[in-house]
């Protein structure tokens, strides 16, 4: 609890339009004074970073290649904490409580804030096991209990048709775009409450890509989103929030629309008409 | 000096007869490399095919039901009327003490290769492990006989099938510790970060998806590991010292192909040099057999 006074005082580095319109709704996290380095005593790749994910919103975040967007979203999972050296110090809060406390349940903690990655990523095992692996985790179901699962995560995730017939076969024969949309189900079946998408359509072919935004506006009804993504159009089409990122600060965050038609900082409007990045 | 600059500035002329030159040099460079290469190969395959023909040759005279189902006897001295020998006792004690090397070998060089590609990253520990691992990896076999001896066989009193298996098992570590490392290092961060994102700890990450990824990879280096072993002789001449009947018992000596091969082929008779013969083909084709298998294995990992 030593970091909370920062919370309240944190630095905003005179931008204003942080808390805007679209965030009077409630919150899901709010993350306050966040700093993060990925080697001890190394330069800071999150500076005093403040920032609120919406409750069941989509929240883009955009930035040149090495702005920290992607650094942020792997604070918020603390996925960090698997390698050595990297540390976050400020507050994210969730639910009252400090996500980076020590007495945190890291595990506990990833199962209400699951992660979708840039590589499709399936498990060497059958298509039903990779979904079942990440519910037995948490909950112990009984076998018609999972199959139910199992077929509601794949149906939410707008994969079940493709594969109802062949869940005993191995999830490493779909096609990348079907394997990102497994690994999506596999998330959201362990019934998070916030999802993370780390440029969750870099590898896949525009086909694809467009399954998986319209997947990601589908699911927003139920789940709180974060989407890291290079692809502005993207952020625009999928985001309601977009917060842009430079040199581990956060720069500006805005309704979509309101950011990319009339941001109030210059160096967002230098990025987003192609100027830099 | 407009004129000079422009010159200067101009396309470089290109020396068509120089280029060939060169490019005949080249070509001559490449065929004498290439010869040489062919050479060098076919003076290993040579060797090979030598070993395998004279094995196939000498060996597969006597490599019938008789050599394969009857212990050790004494020469014949020629008698055609006298019961001739078998191998049973060598192939059974091979397998026996092979196998439980194995078995012994196998879980600690899987653990031990686990803590240095989960757990020990840039631990001092953990390089040091990995250094001593691959001194082991090239040690005289011979040595790890003498140690085994030392500390299995002389405070016993005896040579037994026990120090004969802790003795491979000792060649065995090492082997399932380096492939055990490198199959596990071939998985992709990115895998392993999406089993903890799903909320699961570090061990079910290991033991439900690591270990599963790298399967195919860890039963081949086991299989090759099996293979070392079939073959070792020195290790066994000081802890099991070989048997002529067979043997299950684990507190006493044991015979093994290898050194009953060794044996047999001093003995200075005919007929139990043929045998000697026979065992050498089925070391070889016994550890071809598994070498095959390890590369189906590989391929179907692709």
């Amino acid at each position: 609890m030593s970091t909370t006074e920062n919370s309240m005082s944190g630095s905003f580095g005179g931008v204003e339009a942080r808390s805007s319109a679209a965030l009077n709704s409630q919150l899901a996290i709010a993350v306050r004074n966040l700093d993060f380095v990925y080697a001890t005593g190394g330069k800071k790749a999150l500076n005093a970073i403040n920032f609120d994910l919406p409750d069941r919103q989509v929240t883009g975040m955009i930035g040149p290649s090495g702005c920290g967007k992607s650094t942020l979203l792997r604070v918020l999972n603390r996925m960090y904490s698997l390698y050595p050296g990297q540390k976050a110090t400020g507050e994210v809060i969730m639910d009252g409580k400090n996500l980076l406390d020590d007495d945190v349940d890291i595990n506990e903690l990833r199962s209400r804030i699951g992660m979708v990655f840039q590589k499709p990523t399936p498990f060497p095992m059958t298509i039903y096991e990779n979904i079942a692996f990440g519910v037995r985790l948490h909950e112990k179901l009984s076998k018609s209990a999972m199959d139910e699962r199992v077929e509601w995560a794949l149906t939410r995730a707008a994969i079940w048709g493709e594969v109802k017939d062949r869940l005993q076969s191995s999830a490493m024969g779909l096609s990348g775009g079907q394997q990102q949309r497994l690994c999506i189900a596999r998330t959201i079946a362990v019934k998070p409450e916030v999802i993370l998408f780390d440029e969750p359509t870099s590898a896949l072919d525009p086909i694809s890509t467009l399954k998986i935004e319209e997947l990601i506006d589908e699911l927003k009804r139920d789940f709180t989103i974060a989407i890291v993504t290079h692809n502005m159009q993207q952020a625009a089409r999928c985001a309601d929030q977009v917060a842009f990122f430079y040199l581990g600060e956060l720069i500006e965050i805005a309704p979509a629309a309101q950011l990319f038609t009339n941001p109030a900082q210059p160096k967002t409007q230098e990025y987003i008409t192609g100027r830099f990045g | 000096m407009n004129a000079s600059t422009a010159k200067t500035l101009g396309m470089p002329q290109k020396n068509i007869v120089a280029a060939r030159a060169l490019g005949r040099r080249r070509r001559l460079v490449d065929q004498t490399v290439r010869i040489l290469c062919i050479i060098a190969t076919l003076i290993g395959l040579f060797f090979l095919g030598s070993i395998m023909v004279t094995l196939l040759w000498r060996g597969v005279a006597t490599l019938d039901w008789i050599t394969l189902s009857r212990e050790f006897q004494p020469t014949t001295y020629g008698d055609p009327d006298a019961p001739r020998g078998g191998l049973l006792h060598a192939i059974l004690g091979t397998l026996v003490q092979s196998g439980l090397g194995i078995l012994i070998g196998t879980p600690i060089g899987i653990l031990v290769g686990t803590y240095l590609s989960e757990y020990a990253k840039g631990s001092k520990l953990g390089e040091v492990v990995r250094f001593v691992s691959d001194v082991l990896l090239s040690a005289p076999s011979v040595l790890v006989g003498l140690f085994v001896y030392q500390i299995l066989v002389r405070p016993v009193g005896g040579f037994s099938g026990i120090a004969g298996a802790a003795a491979l098992s000792i060649i065995v570590i090492p082997v399932v510790v380096r492939t055990t490392e490198d199959m596990l290092q071939l998985i992709p961060n990115t895998l392993r970060e999406a089993v903890v994102g799903l909320g699961a700890p570090k061990w079910k990450m290991v033991t439900l998806v690591c270990y599963r990824a790298a399967l195919s990879g860890i039963v081949t280096g086991v299989l090759l590991a099996f293979a070392r072993i079939a073959g070792e002789t020195a290790p066994l001449l000081l802890t099991s010292f070989g048997n002529n009947v067979v043997s299950w018992n684990m507190f006493g000596a044991m015979a093994s192909l290898p050194i009953s091969i060794y044996q047999q082929a001093n003995s200075g008779f005919p007929d139990l040099i043929q045998i000697a013969w026979t065992g050498a083909l089925l070391v070889t084709l016994g550890v071809l057999t598994i070498n095959v298998v390890a590369r189906i294995l590989v391929a179907r990992r692709k």
